[in-house]
């Protein structure tokens, strides 16, 4: 049973979303068209602020910053467009800054093998999520609520209260560093590969056969379970690419800032709330990945602009509270006309 | 009708799953107290019961608030906001004199009940979702907080400090409060025809509303006692810490913690099956939980971990009861 949180809207979705990308044009659930707009608002305000916002290098510079959300958000699609949640995801990030620190301890030679051990910790953590869901059917926002306060503990136990150990300038340099000498761009940061790898993946995996029918699961789960789609299989796996995107994003993070239990905090609300503001629809079914990429990267743009305005910190949240409520509020009076 | 079928029609009721918990809670409290006996401590000393009473009353006001809001098919995530929002109102309002308690009260249940009506509109009128609207809000009275406070402000008099620290017996006051929240919601749901509209709108919101009942009206009151409820909860924490708290609701984690009770309790997240009574035994199972790890001086992260499983764990019992119970309900028909 997936959670259905209900949005009292009276209309229940009439129009069918398109099996590929559920719905990519027009003012319709699921469509980045309010997004890209909100998106473009955002750049030109930047832009006019901060003239040299343009220049490649400050621009990819802007885009390593946003990766580490885009990808979590990317993660977070496939779990919230099957009809799931994943909030875990920020307890599992700060869990796998604080194991590569503890692990690395300032060695070198084992920034590779941590680093598998990392990826492979995010889809264990994903598998045992979706197979409680799926296999037990115990609501998502249960499970992973329970995931996150075991990673919280277990964390805070394994480490006696504060993280220990170092990383390693090899594991901190996806995060930092580039492949330098790049003509026009100057310097090409690690983590805009590992962001355009992660995007061309995810896209790729939604027009794939798992993509159609992870929609048709969150659309109408039994519907999808009567035409033989193995729904359970596919849930799990939405899971495993949550917990993967954590692992990457984690390790981007951890390139970024120091080693604290503060890294991934509340990332989870964030996650979704960029997945929403891309379009997607809380319980399934609508949406495209691509919209919930855009998500988080508008959000990251309304973050820098404020920055940029020299609205303090305290006061973000609110503006930020306040922006998704207008633009969440738009996409659905615009839906129902 | 076969004997079979007649006694799984008595046995519907157990669809609520909510008397789980109490078993749970015997087995929590036989297994803790026997834990605790052997480590040469007592969990059943006034001393430790009164604690433990004391740490179920501020979670279990706003759990019965997150109660309703479940029942409705809806969810709050703002409550913790709300919390730390009250509890600073409270004690700037009282500013340390005992003529201004009663102003003080009154201020706080305005300013919850507003933000509770702002939650419903948000929700039924501008359709928002449940969870990116009060997650929203919430976002909007932490940003307010963080702008405007860095530390514990105002102060509570004396007189209002009664109310976190006086017992009546061994049952401390603020657990009398949390039992007669607890009653009257559960009375409501029970008996008035509010409490069924609101059953009938969290089972299916389309079902209601095409019998008649204005769903709109009964989730935009769901929500304003659910910001009432955690307008008390602040009141209560303003007279135990004797100040306004900008960050107590977002450390105690009332928000998810509140959540996991309702479902410990045998809610469905999903809305329209549960009750009351549940979140109570969840809210006391916590508790308990919480107090034997103290007595034991186990590590308080280790706690969480407890926690996480326990709430994982139950609400993977009662589903697995459901798939029972309506395997044998198809096999009776059958």
């Amino acid at each position: 049973m997936s959670t259905q949180l209900a949005t009292p809207t009276g209309s229940a979705p009439a129009v069918p979303s398109g099996l590929g990308g559920g719905g990519r044009s027009g003012w319709g659930a699921g469509s980045i068209r309010p997004v890209l707009i909100i998106l473009v608002l955002l750049l030109i305000a930047v832009g006019i602020r901060q003239p040299d916002f343009y220049d490649p290098p400050v621009l990819l510079a802007f885009l390593k910053r946003a990766a580490p959300l885009i990808i979590l958000a990317a993660g977070q699609y496939f779990v919230i467009v099957a009809g799931d949640f994943d909030l875990s995801v920020g307890s599992l990030v700060t869990a796998e800054v604080v194991i590569a620190a503890r692990l690395i301890d300032g060695d070198p030679a084992a920034t590779w093998p941590v680093i598998v051990l990392l990826l492979g910790f995010g889809l264990l953590i994903g598998l045992v999520n979706g197979l409680v869901t799926t296999l037990l059917q115990v609501p998502s926002f249960i499970t992973t609520l329970g995931m996150y306060l075991v990673l919280v503990g277990a964390v805070y136990t394994w480490t006696g209260g504060s993280p220990r150990g170092a990383l390693s300038e090899e594991f901190r340099q996806f995060g930092r560093r580039g492949i330098d000498g790049v003509p026009v761009l100057g310097q090409l940061p690690y983590a805009v590969l590992v962001l355009a790898g992660v995007a061309v993946l995810a896209v790729l995996a939604m027009r794939s056969d798992f993509g159609k029918v992870l929609l048709a699961v969150g659309d109408n789960p039994r519907a999808a379970r009567v035409t033989g789609a193995r729904t359970a299989r596919v849930r799990t796996i939405a899971f495993l690419a949550s917990g993967l995107a954590a692992a990457v994003a984690a390790i981007l993070l951890g390139g970024f800032g120091g080693v604290s239990f503060q890294v991934g905090q509340g990332l989870e609300f964030t996650a979704i709330t960029a997945v929403v503001l891309g379009g997607v629809v809380l319980g399934g079914g609508r949406g495209s990945v691509a919209g919930a990429m855009l998500g988080a990267l508008t959000l990251q743009t309304l973050l820098t602009l404020l920055n940029l305005l020299g609205v303090s910190g305290a006061l973000s949240s609110a503006v930020q509270g306040l922006i998704i409520l207008a633009a969440v509020a738009v996409g659905t009076l615009r839906r129902r006309t | 009708m076969s004997e079979n079928a007649l006694r799984t029609r008595l046995r519907l009721p157990q669809l609520d799953a909510t008397n789980g918990v109490w078993p749970a809670l015997a087995v929590a409290l036989i297994i803790g107290g026997t834990l605790v006996a052997l480590d040469g401590g007592s969990l059943f000393s006034e001393s430790s019961m009164i604690s433990l009473l004391q740490r179920a009353a501020g979670l279990g006001i706003v759990a019965v608030g997150q109660t309703i809001a479940i029942l409705a098919g809806s969810l709050d995530l703002s409550v913790a906001y709300v919390i730390s929002l009250t509890s600073l109102v409270a004690a700037e309002t009282m500013a340390g004199s005992d003529g201004m308690v009663l102003p003080a009260i009154l201020a706080v249940l305005a300013v919850s009940a507003a933000i509770g009506l702002l939650n419903g509109l948000l929700i039924t009128k501008v359709r928002i979702n449940a969870f990116i609207a009060t997650l929203g809000v919430g976002l909007l009275i932490k940003g307010y907080l963080e702008q405007g406070y860095a530390g514990p402000a105002g102060s509570v008099p004396t007189s209002f400090q009664h109310l976190g620290y006086d017992r009546v017996g061994p049952i401390p006051l603020s657990f009398l409060l949390f039992a007669a929240v607890a009653a009257a919601v559960w009375f409501t749901l029970r008996s008035t025809r509010y409490g069924h509209h609101l059953i009938a709108t969290g089972g299916d919101l389309d079902v209601a509303r095409l019998s008649g009942v204005r769903t709109d009206l009964v989730l935009i009151r769901t929500h304003v006692i659910c910001s009432l409820c955690a307008g008390i909860a602040g009141l209560y924490l303003a007279s135990r810490l004797g100040a306004g708290a900008p960050r107590v609701g977002a450390e105690g984690g009332y928000d998810l913690e509140s959540i996991a009770a309702v479902v410990l309790g045998g809610t469905v997240l999903a809305g329209g099956r549960g009750g009351v009574t549940g979140t109570v035994g969840g809210v006391l199972l916590l508790a308990v939980i919480d107090g034997v790890f103290n007595q034991l001086e186990v590590d308080s992260f280790f706690k969480q971990m407890v926690r996480g499983v326990v709430i994982v764990a139950a609400v993977a019992v009662y589903a697995l009861r459901l798939r029972r119970t309506s395997d044998r309900r198809k096999a009776a028909v059958a």
